[in-house]
């Protein structure tokens, strides 16, 4: 059994963008996901502090100092792209403008509540940005983490231990083990790695899993 | 005849009083009106109210107000940007009082105190702890939490180019929050890059119309 690496997971959450989406990408791992979109597909990057139509990272020496993603690194602007002020780029994510946003978690719940925005840890101030905006406002929220943290505890959970950031708003769970949906039924499994059981799986979560009848191997490209 | 213009970054911050709510507009280091806030600083002003997506960045602008102790409480969504040292250590020291605000809602409380409304619902934050000690209420099967206005008695912005009546139009996206912070206080003062002559920007291009502006200053011209 070989977990998928974190490229690996961004790339099997690129799969799953349409085209023409209008996605919105968080921080971290989610950012990778723009790398992985297949080149037959026109999808428009929408960025929280007013930009729609982000494109690569510019070359060294070509940044530009005004145009910036919401991780605050360069960003460039394809054509067709737009810019605009924050009230807009928080209405397009809170009115349901933006169809997916992608977002890093710490602990995600059987009815899809999210936690990603604190851990409570007193030598780290919280901060919330637009993880709150985005979890209750986009039409659909897809996270993706590692399925468990690193020592070995599920983050999926029966109930989130760390404050939420919404209840009850995630849709897609991609890990380094699976393709998990959260359904009015619990938690249904699509993907599962090669040579990984269910009981396996179901070890490493803490709300009961159910397989899905059409349920097929997680195979990720070599990136 | 109208015209906005000052001569000094000190004449663009006088009058600036103790215990004054500031709008910093701004996202991480892009956007933001360093050189009025570092004039803040040496006029003198203390006990500040800083309304801002970030706590500061750097040793510049409202970093270094709140290094100098200038600064009683921070509203904004994510203290922690980009070198956020000062906000760090006035936090650690249990000498800056913090609200974090969502990043939609925060500019949106601003957006309602400039359009005159008295408070607004949003789902954003429902069931987590910021809504903690908020009015709640269903609408339509959804809930909802009642937001108030924020308003400043100060907005520090910073544009590309102003005419003498005000009208302002930004770069890419350094525009972020200025226009709904110039819109949201009492007295709002701008930096630019450029004046241009009365007319000479589009009227159909104009982000910022000179009704929200009080005094504009120009910084960093070329000599």
């Amino acid at each position: 059994m070989k977990p998928l690496s974190r490229r690996q997971i961004a790339w099997r959450a690129a799969q799953d963008i349409a085209d023409g989406s209008y996605v919105n990408l968080g921080i971290g791992l989610p950012t990778l996901v723009a790398d992985f979109i297949p080149g037959d597909r026109e999808i428009v990057f929408h960025s929280e502090n007013g930009v729609l139509g982000l494109g690569k990272a510019p070359a060294p020496g070509e940044a530009d100092p005004d145009l910036i993603n919401a991780g605050k690194g360069a960003a460039s602007l394809l054509p067709g792209g737009s810019f605009f002020h924050h009230n807009d780029a928080f209405l397009m994510i809170r009115g349901g403008h933006v169809d997916v946003s992608l977002m890093g978690a710490f602990e995600v719940s059987e009815r899809g509540d999210l936690a990603n925005w604190t851990t409570d840890d007193p030598g780290f101030p919280p901060g919330v940005g637009g993880a709150m905006d985005l979890a209750a406002g986009a039409r659909e929220v897809r996270v993706l983490l590692e399925h468990t943290t690193k020592d070995g505890q599920p983050r999926l959970r029966h109930r989130c231990h760390y404050p939420l950031t919404a209840p009850h708003c995630v849709k897609r769970i991609y890990t380094n083990l699976a393709v998990i949906d959260v359904t009015a039924e619990g938690l249904l499994v699509h993907e599962m790695v090669e040579g990984l059981s269910l009981a396996a799986l179901q070890e490493a979560t803490e709300p009961p899993l159910t397989l899905a009848n059409d349920w097929r191997p997680l195979s990720a490209s070599e990136v | 005849m109208i015209d906005k213009r000052v001569a000094s970054l000190a004449e663009a911050v006088a009058g600036v009083r103790d215990g004054a709510t500031i709008l910093c507009a701004g996202f991480g280091a892009v956007g933001g009106p360093d050189e009025l806030l570092d004039a803040l600083l040496e006029q003198g002003a203390r006990d500040l109210v800083a309304v801002a997506n970030n706590a500061g960045s750097g040793d510049r602008g409202l970093a270094a107000l709140i290094a100098n102790g200038r600064v009683r409480k921070v509203i904004c969504s994510y203290p922690r940007s980009d070198r956020p040292h000062a906000f760090e250590a006035a936090y650690k020291a249990g000498k800056l009082e913090l609200e974090l605000v969502p990043q939609g809602t925060l500019s949106e409380r601003m957006r309602c105190a400039a359009a005159g409304l008295g408070a607004f619902y949003s789902p954003v934050g429902v069931g987590t702890r910021l809504a903690e000690g908020k009015e709640t209420r269903e609408i339509d099967g959804r809930l909802y939490v009642l937001e108030k206005p924020l308003k400043g008695d100060v907005a520090f912005c910073k544009a590309l180019k102003a005419d003498r009546w005000g009208n302002l139009v930004y770069r890419k996206s350094a525009r972020n929050f200025n226009p709904v912070m110039a819109m949201a206080a009492d007295l709002t003062v701008v930096q630019v890059k450029e004046f241009v002559e009365l007319g000479a920007l589009d009227p159909e291009g104009i982000h910022t119309p000179g009704i929200f502006v009080d005094r504009v200053v120009q910084v960093g011209a070329k000599p």
